[in-house]
C-alpha cells in the first residue's frame, strides 16, 4: 500500500541472498572435545561403576583369551592334519582322525567361549550404563535449584543419554580389544614359531600398515566427524522447518529457507562423499599389503617347501594367518578414538556427578508432622542468588495458622523468592524461615514437601493420565478423592468432556489442554496433596473471563482451612486475602488489610487506584530487567 | 521447486522398484558400481585357486623340479596383481555404491523439505511433528541404504555364492557340498536374527525415548518435583522405564550372541568336515593338498558374505517399510495451493471483506465453526472480535491468509477472492500475529526479520520499539545478537508475544491480525503497544481478536462471536447501550466481584 515505493527500492537486493537469514540452530552443538585417550582420574571414576561387575569382567576376559587361542589353533590343526596326516610318510588316517577330533574339540570350546565373552560383556556393559545414568539422575534430584536454574535441560539430557551411550561403545569394545591384542601377538608368535625366517619376511608389511594408518587416521577422523556434524546440522534444520512450519508459511519464507536448506544438504552430501573416500581408500592398501605378504609366502615359502626346509602344511597355515592379521590392527587403531570419545564423555558425566548438593537434611533433622500449627514466619530474612546482590533484605512477617496472606509488588520485588524459601529451595543468607515454629533447615525436606503444597505460576503437567497428574506422588489418594478434588476446584466438567475422562492421556506438558485447564489441574493436585500450608504463585497470563471465574472459585476452595501464602496479581485475589504484604526492591514496604493500606495512601493505594487488572504493572518500571535466573 | 515432482518418477510401481528408479537417476555411478562389483567378485574368486595352485607347485605335484620355481614366481605375481585389483575394484564398488545412496538421499531430503513447507495447516494439524521427523530422517536413511546394502549385495552374493558354488562343485561334488553346507543355516539364522534385532531395536528406541521423556520432564518440572517432595516418586517412574529398557537390552544381547555363536559354530563345523573328507581324499590320492587348501580358503572368503545375507534381508525389509512411508508422504495431495493461472494480489483500496463465510475444520467436518460470517473493513479501520474460547474468533484470522479455505462464501481483498491470487503475494499482504509462535534458535535480530531477511537494522529496531521490546533487548549483554529459541536464552510468554508482534510489523502488511497476541503481555505494556500501533494502523486494516475487552474496546467496530456467528456488532458504546452479551462480559471484567460472576452465568 503506502509502503510500496519503499519496497521497490529494496527489491534490487531481494534477488540476492538475504544477508542474515539462517535455517537450523545458530548454536553449535557441544564440540566434541579431543581429550586424552587415557586420564587416570576419569578411569578411576568409571571403574567405580564397573567394579560391581568385576566378576563378569574377569570371566569375559578369560573367555576372550580362550576364544582367541582357539582361533589361533585352527590353522595349526589344519597344518598338523596336512603335514602329519596327509603328507607322504605321515601318520596317515589315524593322525588325520586325531586332528579331526582335535578340531572338533577346539570348535566346541570356541563356541562356548564366544558365547560367554559376548553375552557376559554385553550385559555387564549395559548394566554399567544404566547404573551410571541412574546415579546421575538420582544426583540431579538433590542438587540445588540455583544450579538447575542456570543449566539447560537440553545439555543435561545430552549427558544423560548421549554421553552415557558413547560409554557403551567403549565398555563393549575394550574387553574385545584385549582379544585383538592377544590375537595380534598370538599370530606374530605362531608365525615366528612355525618358521622364524619366513615369519619375519611375511610380517614385514605389518609395520607399513601401522604407519599408513597413523597418517591416515587424523584426517580420516576429521572427515568422519565432519560428516556426522553436517548430518546433524541438516537434520536440525529439518526439525526446525517442521516445528516452525506455521510461522514459515505465514511469513512466506519458504523460498529463502529452501535455498538455505539446500546449501546445508549439499554441504552434508560433500562431507559424506569425502568421508566415504577416506573410509574406502584403506581397502586397496590393505589388499595390496595382503597380496605382497601372500606372494612372499608363495615365492619364499614355496621354495622352502620344494627344498624340504618346511612342510607344506606350514605354508598353508601361513596363508591362513595372513588373511587374518590385518583385522586386529584395523580395530586397534579404531579403538584409540573410542578411548578418546569415552574419556571426554566420562569427563562430562563426572562433572554432573560432582555438582555439589547444597541443601541436605541435617543429620538430626526431624520430620514435620501434621500436628504442627501451620504458621509461617520470616525473621529478618536476607537472601539473594548472586553474591552481594540480595533479593530480599531483612524481611520479617508472620502468617498465622489458617490465615491467607497476599504478597504483592512489582516485578523483581522478591515475591517468588519468598515462596521458594518457605519450601527451602534455597537457604537464606541471614535470618530464618520457620514453618510450624520450626526452622525449615531443621526438618527433613520430604516432610516439608508433604506439609507445604505449592502451586506454581506456570502449571507443569507430566505425560500420563489426568488422574496420575492430580494424584502425583500421593499414592494413597483413591480415585474418589481425586475426583472430589477435581470437583472442588471445578475441573471435573472439562475432565469428563475429554475422550477418556480421568484416564485421558495428556500430551507432553499437557499440550492438549488450555492454560486455564492446566491451572485447574494443578490446583486439584495441590488439593489432593492435602497439606496444612499452601504456597501459590498466581498466574499472570490473561485467561478468558469464564475460566478466570472458575479459577477464582477454586482458589477460595483451596485456601479453606489452610494457611495460605499467595503471590497475587489479581485484584479479586488480593481483596480476598486476610492480609496484604507489599514488597518493593526486596524490602517490606507496607502490610495490612485492604482498607488499612488504602488509608495509608502508599504504593498499594497508588497501584489500586490505577485500576490495572494486574498488580505487576508499575508504570514507572515498565520494562523488565534482563533475566537473572527464573526466580525473581 | 521441482524436487517433489522429480520423486514422482516411478509412481505406481512397488516401493522397492520406485527406489530403483530414483537410484537410476545416477546411471553413470550405478554402472560403475555394478561393473566394479562384478570384477571385484571375479578377482576374489580367483584367489583360492591361485593359493591352491601355489601349494601344488611347491609340492612339485605338477612338474616337479626346476620349473616349479618359475611357476611359483608366476603365481605370486598374478596373486599380487589380483589382490591389488581386488582392492581397487572393491574400493570403487563401496565408494560409488555409497555415493549413489548419498546422492539419492540428497535429492530426497530436498523433496521432503519442500513438501513439508508446502503442506497446508490442515495436514500439520493432524500429524505429529515427531512422525514427520521420522520420515525425514530415519525413513530417508532406510531408503538411502537400500542401494549399497540391498541391491549391490544381491549382485555380490549371487556372484560369489553362485559362481563359487559352481567352481567348488565342479571340482569335487561331495567336498563342494560340504564346503557350502554352512551357507543355508547361516543365511537363515542371520536373516532371522537381523529381523528380530531390528524389531526389538525399534521397541528399545521407544523405551529409551520413554526414559528420556521421564528424565526431561523431571528436569523441566524440577520445581514441581521438589515442591511436592516427589523425588522418590520420580525415581520409581525412572526405574520402571529404565528396568524395562535394560531387560530388553539384555534380551537383544542374547539374540545377537546366540546367532553369532551359532553361525560361527556351523561355519567351523563344515570346515572340519571338509578337512576330514578332504583329508581322506588326499590320503587316497584322489585330491592334492593344494585343492584342499583352496577349498578351505574359499570357505573363509565365503563366510562374510553369507553372514551378510541377514543384513540383505534386513535392508529389503527396512527399505520397503521406510520407502512406503516416505513415498506416501511425498505423494500427498496439497490442499491449499495456487490455482492454475493465479495472479499476484493487487492491493488498491485495501478493503477486506468476508461474505457469508461458512467453515468447518477438515479434522472435524461435522462441527460448523463459522456460519454466514460477513463483515467489511476498510483501510485505517480497526475491527475488534470478541467471544468465548471455541467461539470461532481465531478461525476468522486463519481464513484471511488461507491457512484454511472457506467451505462457503468468500473472503476478498479489494474484490479479489483470496483463492484466486498467489499464496506468496497473499501472505506478504496479510500478517497474523498468533498467540504462540515459534522462536527460531538464532539471534533476536534474525527472529524479528524472519519474514524480511533483507531488512535494514534500523527498521528492525523500529519494529521492536513499536512492540515495546527494544528496551529489553538493548538491556541484554549481547543485545540484538542474543540467541533465543529452544536452546538459547528463554523469553517469557509476554516477551515472545512482543517479539512476534515486531516480526509481523516487519512485513508491512495490508491486513494485520492480532490473534490474542497480547494475552501474556501485562496490561501496562499492552497499553503502550496499542498507542504505538495507532500510527501504524492508519495504513492498513487491523483486526484485534481478544477476550480482554480493554484490548479492543477502542475499535471502530466490534464483532461479538458466539458459536461461529456474529451475534452483536457495533462500537463499544453502542454495544454497551445494547445491554446484551457484550455488556455482560464487560461487567464481568471490570467488576470481578462474585455478583457479576453470577450475573454473567
Amino acid at each position: 500500500m503506502t509502503d510500496v515505493t519503499v519496497n521497490d527500492d529494496e527489491s534490487e537486493d531481494r534477488r540476492q541472498r538475504p544477508p542474515r537469514a539462517v535455517v537450523g540452530s545458530s548454536l553449535d552443538r557441544e564440540e566434541e572435545v579431543f581429550g586424552k585417550a587415557y586420564d587416570p582420574k576419569i578411569v578411576r571414576r568409571i571403574w567405580a561403576f564397573v567394579k560391581p561387575y568385576q566378576k563378569q569382567i574377569y570371566i569375559s576376559v578369560a573367555a576372550v583369551l580362550i576364544f582367541t587361542l582357539t582361533q589361533l589353533a585352527i590353522p595349526l590343526i589344519i597344518r598338523f592334519a596336512i603335514d602329519k596326516g596327509m603328507a607322504a610318510g605321515g601318520g596317515g588316517r589315524v593322525v588325520l582322525l586325531w586332528a579331526i577330533a582335535g578340531f572338533a574339540a577346539t570348535i566346541a570350546i570356541n563356541f562356548v567361549a564366544s558365547w560367554v565373552q559376548e553375552s557376559v560383556v554385553g550385559k555387564a556393559a549395559e548394566n554399567v550404563l544404566f547404573d551410571m545414568r541412574r546415579a546421575m539422575f538420582e544426583h540431579l534430584q538433590r542438587v540445588s535449584l540455583s544450579w538447575m536454574d542456570k543449566t539447560e535441560v537440553g545439555r543435561l539430557m545430552s549427558r544423560l543419554m548421549g554421553d552415557v551411550n558413547s560409554m557403551q561403545e567403549f565398555l563393549e569394545t575394550s574387553v574385545l580389544s584385549v582379544g585383538d591384542i592377544v590375537l595380534l601377538f598370538g599370530i606374530i608368535g605362531v608365525l615366528l614359531w612355525l618358521d622364524p625366517m619366513l615369519g619375519a619376511i611375511t610380517m614385514a608389511t605389518m609395520p607399513i600398515l601401522f604407519i599408513v594408518r597413523l597418517f591416515w587416521l587424523p584426517p580420516a577422523k576429521l572427515s568422519f566427524m565432519a560428516a556426522h556434524h553436517t548430518n546433524s546440522s541438516a537434520n536440525g534444520a529439518l526439525a526446525e522447518g517442521i516445528n516452525g512450519v506455521r510461522t514459515v508459511q505465514s511469513l512466506d519464507r519458504q523460498r529463502v529457507n529452501f535455498d538455505l536448506y539446500e546449501e546445508k544438504a549439499h554441504t552434508n552430501l560433500r562431507a559424506h562423499l569425502r568421508a566415504a573416500k577416506f573410509a574406502q581408500v584403506m581397502v586397496p592398501i590393505v589388499d595390496t599389503l595382503t597380496g605382497i605378504s601372500m606372494a612372499t609366502v608363495i615365492v619364499v615359502g614355496g621354495q622352502m617347501v620344494l627344498g624340504h626346509q618346511i612342510e607344506v602344511g606350514v605354508m598353508v597355515a601361513f596363508l591362513f594367518y595372513i588373511q587374518r592379521f590385518f583385522d586386529p590392527i584395523r580395530s586397534l587403531t579404531m579403538q584409540y578414538s573410542v578411548f578418546q570419545r569415552a574419556m571426554s564423555s566420562g569427563q562430562r558425566i563426572t562433572e554432573v556427578l560432582d555438582v555439589p548438593v547444597n541443601i541436605e537434611d541435617k543429620p538430626d533433622a526431624v520430620a514435620l508432622t501434621g500436628e504442627m500449627d501451620g504458621s509461617v514466619e520470616f525473621k529478618n530474612v536476607t537472601f539473594g542468588y548472586r553474591k552481594n546482590q540480595p533479593v530480599l533484605k531483612n524481611v520479617s512477617f508472620r502468617v498465622n495458622p489458617g490465615e491467607t496472606v497476599a504478597i504483592v509488588g512489582p516485578t523483581g520485588s522478591g515475591k517468588s523468592s519468598c515462596m521458594s524459601l518457605v519450601h527451602r529451595f534455597y537457604d537464606v543468607w541471614d535470618g530464618s524461615v520457620t514453618v510450624g515454629g520450626r526452622d525449615v533447615r531443621d526438618v527433613t525436606q520430604d516432610s516439608l514437601g508433604a506439609e507445604v503444597a505449592m502451586v506454581l505460576q506456570e502449571p507443569f503437567l507430566f505425560t500420563g493420565s489426568v488422574i496420575e497428574n492430580i494424584r502425583y506422588n500421593k499414592e494413597s489418594a483413591t480415585r474418589e478423592q481425586v475426583i472430589d478434588a477435581a470437583k472442588a476446584v471445578g475441573a471435573h466438567d472439562f475432565i469428563m468432556s475429554l475422550a477418556d475422562g480421568y484416564d485421558t492421556k495428556l500430551e507432553q506438558r499437557g499440550g492438549n489442554l488450555s492454560l486455564g485447564q492446566r491451572q485447574l489441574i494443578s490446583f486439584a493436585r495441590a488439593l489432593v496433596a492435602d497439606a496444612k500450608i499452601l504456597v501459590l504463585d498466581e498466574a499472570t497470563a490473561n485467561i478468558d473471563s469464564y475460566t478466570e471465574m472458575l479459577i477464582q472459585r477454586a482458589l477460595k476452595r483451596l485456601l479453606e482451612g489452610r494457611t495460605g501464602l499467595v503471590i497475587a496479581h489479581r485484584l479479586a485475589t488480593i481483596r480476598g486475602a486476610d492480609r496484604i504484604i507489599v514488597l518493593q526492591n526486596g524490602e517490606l514496604l507496607e502490610s495490612g488489610n485492604h482498607e488499612q493500606l488504602m488509608n495509608k495512601q502508599g504504593l498499594y493505594a497508588k497501584l489500586y487506584t490505577m485500576n490495572y487488572s494486574s498488580f505487576d504493572d508499575m508504570p514507572e518500571n515498565g520494562d523488565e530487567a534482563p533475566p537473572t535466573g527464573k526466580a525473581t | 521447486m521441482s524436487h517433489v515432482e522429480a520423486t514422482q518418477a516411478g509412481k505406481g510401481l512397488s516401493t522397492l522398484w520406485r527406489i530403483m528408479v530414483l537410484t537410476w537417476r545416477h546411471p553413470w555411478m550405478v554402472t560403475v558400481t555394478i561393473i566394479s562389483t562384478i570384477i571385484a567378485c571375479g578377482l576374489q574368486l580367483w584367489v583360492p585357486r591361485l593359493i591352491g595352485q601355489a601349494i601344488d607347485h611347491s609340492e612339485g605335484v605338477l612338474d616337479g623340479g626346476a620349473g616349479a620355481v618359475d611357476a611359483l614366481w608366476t603365481t605370486a605375481w598374478v596373486l599380487l596383481a589380483v589382490s591389488i585389483g581386488r582392492g581397487v575394484f572393491t574400493m570403487w564398488m563401496n565408494y560409488f555404491g555409497e555415493a549413489v545412496g548419498h546422492h539419492t538421499a540428497y535429492e530426497l531430503r530436498l523433496a521432503v523439505y519442500e513438501k513439508i513447507q508446502r503442506l497446508s495447516f490442515s495436514y500439520h494439524d493432524k500429524v505429529h511433528t515427531g512422525d514427520l521427523i521420522t520420515v525425514g530422517m530415519l525413513d530417508l536413511e532406510g531408503v538411502r541404504m537400500f542401494f549399497a546394502t540391498g541391491v549391490l549385495r544381491v549382485v555380490l552374493l549371487s556372484i560369489l555364492i553362485g559362481v563359487g558354488a559352481y567352481m567348488l562343485i565342479s571340482t569335487d561334488l561331495v567336498l563342494g557340498l560340504l564346503a557350502l553346507s554352512f551357507a543355508p543355516f547361516v543365511g537363515w539364522r542371520s536373516s532371522v536374527a537381523q529381523l528380530t534385532l531390528r524389531a526389538t531395536w525399534l521397541t528399545l528406541q521407544e523405551m529409551l525415548q520413554n526414559l528420556s521423556r521421564v528424565m526431561e520432564e523431571n528436569l523441566g518440572g524440577i520445581r514441581v518435583v521438589r515442591a511436592f517432595a516427589g523425588q522418590n516418586h520420580e525415581l520409581r517412574k525412572y526405574d520402571e522405564a529404565s528396568d524395562a529398557a535394560l531387560a530388553l537390552a539384555h534380551k537383544r544381547v542374547d539374540i545377537r550372541v546366540a546367532s553369532t555363536s551359532l553361525m560361527n559354530l556351523s561355519f567351523l563345523l563344515s570346515m572340519g568336515l571338509v578337512l576330514w573328507v578332504g583329508g581322506e581324499k588326499v590320503l587316497s590320492g584322489e585330491m592334492t593338498v593344494g585343492t584342499l587348501a583352496s577349498f578351505l580358503t574359499f570357505m573363509t572368503i565365503l563366510q562374510m558374505p553369507v553372514r551378510q545375507l541377514g543384513l540383505l534381508v534386513n535392508s529389503f525389509a527396512r527399505a520397503s517399510t521406510c520407502g512406503n512411508r516416505l513415498f506416501a508422504f511425498l505423494d500427498l495431495e496439497i490442499e491449499i495451493k495456487d490455482k492454475p493461472g493465479a495472479v499476484p494480489l493487487k492491493v488498491t483500496e485495501g478493503t477486506l471483506r468476508f461474505e457469508n463465510v461458512d467453515f468447518a475444520y477438515p479434522s472435524a467436518p461435522t462441527r460448523q465453526v463459522l456460519q454466514k460470517v460477513s463483515f467489511e473493513a476498510r483501510r485505517g479501520e480497526t475491527i475488534g472480535i470478541v467471544g468465548r474460547p471455541g467461539s470461532g474468533k481465531s478461525t476468522i484470522a486463519h481464513l484471511i491468509p488461507r491457512f484454511y479455505d472457506v467451505d462457503g462464501g468468500k473472503v476478498t481483498i479489494d474484490g479479489q477472492d483470496v483463492r484466486d491470487v498467489t499464496l506468496a503475494s497473499l501472505r506478504q499482504s496479510v500478517a497474523v500475529v498468533q498467540q504462540d509462535s515459534f522462536l527460531f534458535t538464532t539471534n533476536i535480530e534474525n527472529n524479528i526479520a524472519y519474514g524480511d531477511p533483507w531488512a535494514k537494522e534500523q527498521r528492525i529496531a523500529r519494529a521492536s520499539e513499536f512492540a515495546q521490546l527494544h528496551n529489553y533487548i538493548i538491556g541484554l549483554p549481547t543485545g540484538y545478537d542474543t540467541i533465543v529459541g529452544e536452546r538459547g536464552v528463554s523469553l517469557s510468554g509476554g516477551q515472545r508475544q512482543r517479539l512476534n508482534i515486531a516480526r509481523s510489523l516487519m512485513l508491512r502488511p495490508s491486513v494485520m491480525v492480532f490473534d490474542d497476541s497480547t494475552a501474556a503481555v501485562d496490561a501496562g505494556t499492552e497499553q503502550r503497544i496499542r498507542t504505538a500501533m495507532k500510527r501504524f494502523a492508519k495504513d492498513r486494516v487491523t483486526l484485534i481478536i481478544s477476550h480482554r475487552l480493554s484490548s479492543l474496546m477502542h475499535a471502530d467496530q466490534i464483532l461479538f462471536i458466539e458459536e461461529g456467528a456474529i451475534t452483536e456488532r457495533g462500537t463499544h458504546e453502542e454495544l454497551l447501550a445494547l445491554g446484551g452479551r457484550y455488556r455482560a462480559l464487560y461487567d464481568l471484567q471490570v467488576k470481578p466481584g462474585d455478583d457479576a460472576l453470577e450475573a454473567a452465568e
